[in-house]
């Protein structure tokens, strides 16, 4: 399945089967469809077991980073001196980005059957699923599902009747896209702003309450029960030796069937532009698209020819990001795009790096008065040269997301930029 | 390099240094003499954020720079600080936080002792790249006595730090987000700590200012001395800034041992607030039934020639008079036969600085009442105790809780002291004597450190500092009963001081050079006596 267009091939049925089936949220409808079952067949698996399986299957952590997820597990200590936590990250607030927030409103027990099965591996008996605040019904959903799994022995003192206790509350956070930044999800969850902060001490050292903590992605968490049910070579049959497995395509801009679309990884990015998703509106090409949401570098028309892995869209010049990929066609322009993908990022700054603070403000001010017609040459060069300042420079990664759209913008459609300022040029003073 | 100790050995611009274990990359330079920038640092506050970027360092191996504020050093780590790379940076940091700073320098309070106008200036960057608009955010009043100029704030979050981690009031919070924060209270509360005043002296720029500072001075006109608080017993080393003979401010000075970079906002307001009113600027000598000016020399004689007579009596001193000063009245007490002596002790309610609990505001609101024991005066609790005896000497407590007819039956009574009450006008000779701002000396805190204190202010007409006073006054009693005295006359403090000394067992081995700016523990019974080496 894929929603809200349905797309049958073999492939998209791991993370996206059931999207579109309301009886599916149900814990009732959920077990008719097997729901479960790779979770009884967790708890009967020792921890370390389950992180072989999923370090086996190379599945990658699809928050935007691409870590292996086995081997984040395999980071926490093997005996426990406290507590250990697992936050799920479903603050899903990267611009393009809406494929978590599908799993989860469509298939809530999937996701906290993969939180059981990651918390068992990881020796966690908390769960704390981090949950964007605006994701209203689906907060809802979440709520329900997770009452359900208590009152069904899923969750709490004796999962599926073992012994093994694991508790999960779902936090909601206030409207902050840095709070998904994994230690900034943590200062939130804390109690604190959601600021990043310095690693080390690394999650998996010292996270949520000074205790080792894994965090993971709503689809990476989702992706768990099929591998733990049907093993890792099974997984492996999809993707590349390096990515495998399957990813969901949350796919916008000017296209004419936009939405999710569970893929093999490596898909051809073209393939899924024109054929997955029909393309952009009848007669119209496609200028530019960042294939994985807004903080991954801009592909022209003439760079879709690549595959949709971890390393292939690298070596593309671009990241797989969060695969959600925002298409412009050519009537979309691309400095206004570009301003705005900036005042994105300008307003979700956290604030403590001066790079960040004040150059995403200054970035979006410099565009908007191009985009006005007032630019000048030298603008160009002060855009690249805070691109410089913005990258690798500050304690998380928000910066350098800025960057990657930004630095490509003005190498790949440097013209746009310069029409703007003869624009602006010939305007009568 | 096996030195047979524990000491870590990296390469800070080429320079090899040895650090004990744990020690950050930022200190380190700084024991190499490399001063690398920084702003949310502060070695006072417990907190390491690495947010404002300023120090970012090259450390070969690390792809990126790193924060040397938050790496601690490593065996064989190599650091540049001034790399291209580092420089480039820190260049770029400066540029971003002038980006919408309102550059009001001309009218600011911190012009001149600016961390940001510091590190501009060694950008030697002529041009601005900026072309668009300035946000502005105005300021507020954050506190009471403190007004925050938001778009002076380089959102190093010090205050806020300082109030959550040392003053252990989560009063402050950064608030809204990006290139909007600003520094507020948190909803609902006050800035109202007794030790708030701290966040405007590590503030790093001039957003943070005390409103009874504001407009006042030009950083470069202020003439400063190194000196301890009056305000209670702890003795925080403080540094008096001075405008036109003038105190207009007292800021903290490091004393890792009394009050580490802090002070309490009772010390910083006390002395300002007592420096004011009427002085006693000549010696006065009661000829006829009046007071009348005379000269030191006539007014010398002519106490000793009173003193003469006298035989037993009563002595009143003040805690805010100098170790030296106590010395030395004692000797001539000792002289005149009066044993004994009192003195009265303001109190308060004790404060107590959480993160640093050491520092406290005390209960004993005087600076030297440990002083006045060592030389033998009692507490006392009563305000005004009736004088006894023949004779009474006053020194420097100003009678001001006294009544006007204090003091009028008694045979002989000498006055050394600064301000005139009228108890004080019963006095048949008046010695004007300086204030503690006025003179050099020493104090004795709560836990019997000695400490110097400079002089900060010129004193008022021919006032000198009591020490001075009464050892030339001993020397003209000794010079009439057998003429000649075995006591030094000092001409400095560091005489009176060594004087001292000699003479008290508990300051055996100490002298003003050896106790040093940070003070000096006094021997307890058995113990030597060892001045901190700092």
């Amino acid at each position: 399945m894929a929603y809200p267009y349905r797309d049958d091939r073999e492939t998209t049925t791991i993370l996206s089967r059931h999207m579109g089936e309301p009886e599916a949220r149900s814990l009732s409808g959920w077990l008719e469809r097997g729901g479960y079952e790779a979770l009884r067949k967790a708890v009967q698996m020792e921890p370390d077991e389950i992180t072989d399986v999923v370090k086996d299957s190379g599945l990658r952590g699809r928050g935007g980073a691409g870590f292996p997820t086995g081997m984040k597990w395999s980071f926490m200590p093997s005996e426990p001196s406290g507590p250990h936590y697992l936050c799920a990250n479903a603050d899903e607030s990267e611009p393009g980005a809406f494929k978590d927030r599908e799993i989860m409103r469509w298939t809530p027990h999937l996701l906290i059957e993969g939180c059981l099965i990651a918390a068992r591996a990881i020796r966690a008996s908390h769960v704390y699923l981090y949950v964007r605040g605006e994701f209203f019904p689906v907060i809802r959903i979440l709520n329900q599902a997770v009452v359900e799994a208590y009152e069904a022995g899923y969750l709490g003192e004796s999962v599926c009747g073992t012994g093994w206790s694991c508790d999960l509350t779902v936090h909601i956070g206030a409207g902050a896209y840095i709070a998904g930044e994994e230690t900034g999800l943590m200062s939130s969850l804390m109690g604190g702003r959601a600021e990043p902060w310095m690693k080390p001490p690394f999650p998996a050292q010292r996270g949520v309450f000074g205790a080792p903590t894994t965090v993971n992605n709503v689809e990476t968490l989702a992706s768990v029960p099929g591998i733990v049910m049907n093993g890792s070579a099974w997984y492996r049959q999809w993707g590349s030796e390096k990515s495998p497995g399957t990813k969901l395509w949350c796919c916008s801009g000017n296209l004419t069937k936009p939405g999710n679309y569970e893929l093999e990884l490596g898909f051809p990015l073209g393939e899924i532009i024109h054929d997955v998703c029909g393309g952009p509106p009848e007669g119209r090409k496609v200028k530019a698209v960042l294939p994985g949401g807004s903080s991954t570098a801009f592909l022209t028309a003439d760079e879709l020819d690549c595959v949709t892995t971890y390393e292939g869209l690298l070596e593309a010049g671009s990241a797989l990001g969060t695969a959600s990929p925002i298409v412009l066609d050519e009537t979309a322009e691309i400095v206004p795009a570009m301003r705005r993908i900036a005042q994105f990022y300008a307003h979700e700054s956290c604030g403590q790096c001066v790079q960040c603070r004040e150059g995403t403000a200054w970035i979006t001010k410099i565009l908007r008065r191009i985009e006005e017609g007032d630019g000048e040459p030298r603008d160009l060069d002060t855009l690249y040269d805070l691109c410089d300042q913005l990258t690798g420079r500050t304690i998380c990664v928000l910066a350098d997301s800025v960057v990657f759209p930004l630095r490509s913008s003005l190498d790949k459609f440097r013209h746009e930029y310069e029409a703007l300022m003869r624009r602006g040029a010939s305007v009568p003073t | 390099m096996t030195e047979g100790n524990d000491l870590i050995n990296l390469t800070i611009d080429g320079i090899e240094i040895g650090v004990e274990p744990g020690t950050y990359v930022i200190d380190a330079a700084e024991r190499t003499g490399v001063l690398i920038p920084r702003y949310c640092y502060h070695p006072g506050i417990p907190s390491r954020p690495a947010q404002c970027r300023v120090c970012l360092v090259k450390i070969e191996g690390q792809p990126k720079l790193q924060p040397s504020c938050k790496m601690t050093a490593q065996e064989g780590m190599v650091v540049h600080t001034a790399s291209e790379e580092a420089e480039d940076a820190r260049k770029a940091v400066i540029e971003l936080l002038l980006v919408n700073h309102p550059l009001d320098c001309p009218i600011c309070d911190a012009a001149g002792q600016c961390m940001l106008q510091d590190y501009a200036l060694e950008t030697e960057q002529l041009r601005s790249r900026l072309h668009e608009e300035k946000l502005v955010q105005g300021r507020d009043r954050i506190a009471d006595d403190i007004l925050y100029f938001a778009d002076r704030c380089i959102i190093c979050t010090r205050c806020v730090r300082f109030m959550s981690e040392v003053a252990g009031d989560e009063a402050l919070i950064v608030a809204q987000r990006g290139h909007r924060s600003v520094i507020d209270t948190f909803p609902g509360r006050d800035l109202d700590h007794p030790f708030q005043g701290n966040i405007v002296d590590i503030c790093p720029v001039g957003a943070l200012v005390h409103e009874d500072f504001l407009f006042k001075a030009r950083l470069w006109d202020l003439d400063q001395a190194a000196s301890i608080c009056p305000g209670c017993s702890t003795g925080c080393n403080v540094t008096i800034d001075v405008k036109e003979n003038q105190i207009v401010r007292l800021k903290p000075r490091h004393n890792p041992e009394v009050n580490s970079y802090w002070m309490c906002d009772h010390g910083r307001k006390h002395l300002v607030m007592s420096n004011r009113g009427e002085r006693a600027e000549v010696p006065l000598i009661r000829r006829d039934g009046r007071l009348g000016a005379a000269d030191w020399s006539d007014a010398l004689a002519w106490v000793a020639d009173h003193l003469l007579e006298v035989t037993g009596g009563d002595a009143v001193v003040s805690p805010e008079a100098a170790n030296e000063s106590l010395f030395f009245l004692r000797e001539l007490l000792d002289r005149l036969g009066i044993g004994g002596g009192s003195f009265r002790v303001p109190t308060g309610e004790e404060v107590t600085l959480a993160g640093f609990p050491k520092l406290a505001l005390r209960a004993e609101r005087a600076p030297n009442a440990a002083g006045a024991e060592l030389f033998g005066f009692a507490r006392t609790d009563d305000p005004a105790p009736s004088p006894a005896g023949a004779g009474l000497i006053v020194l420097e407590d100003p009678l001001s809780d006294h009544e006007p007819e204090w003091g009028e039956d008694v045979g002989f009574f000498l006055y050394v002291g600064g301000r005139l009450s009228s108890a004080a006008r019963n006095a048949h000779a008046v010695l004007p004597v300086t204030g503690f701002a006025e003179m050099q000396g020493s104090f004795t805190n709560f836990e019997g450190r000695v400490q110097r204190f400079d002089q900060a202010l010129q004193p008022p007409g021919l006032a000198r500092p009591a020490w001075m006073i009464l050892s030339r006054l001993i020397a003209e009693l000794d010079a009439r009963r057998d003429g000649e005295t075995a006591i030094e006359t000092p001409l400095e403090a560091r005489q009176a001081f060594s004087a001292m000394a000699v003479a008290t067992p508990e300051l055996a081995g100490l002298d003003w050079d050896s106790i040093g700016p940070k003070g000096a523990r006094l021997a307890a019974a058995g113990e030597a006596v060892s001045a901190d080496v700092t």
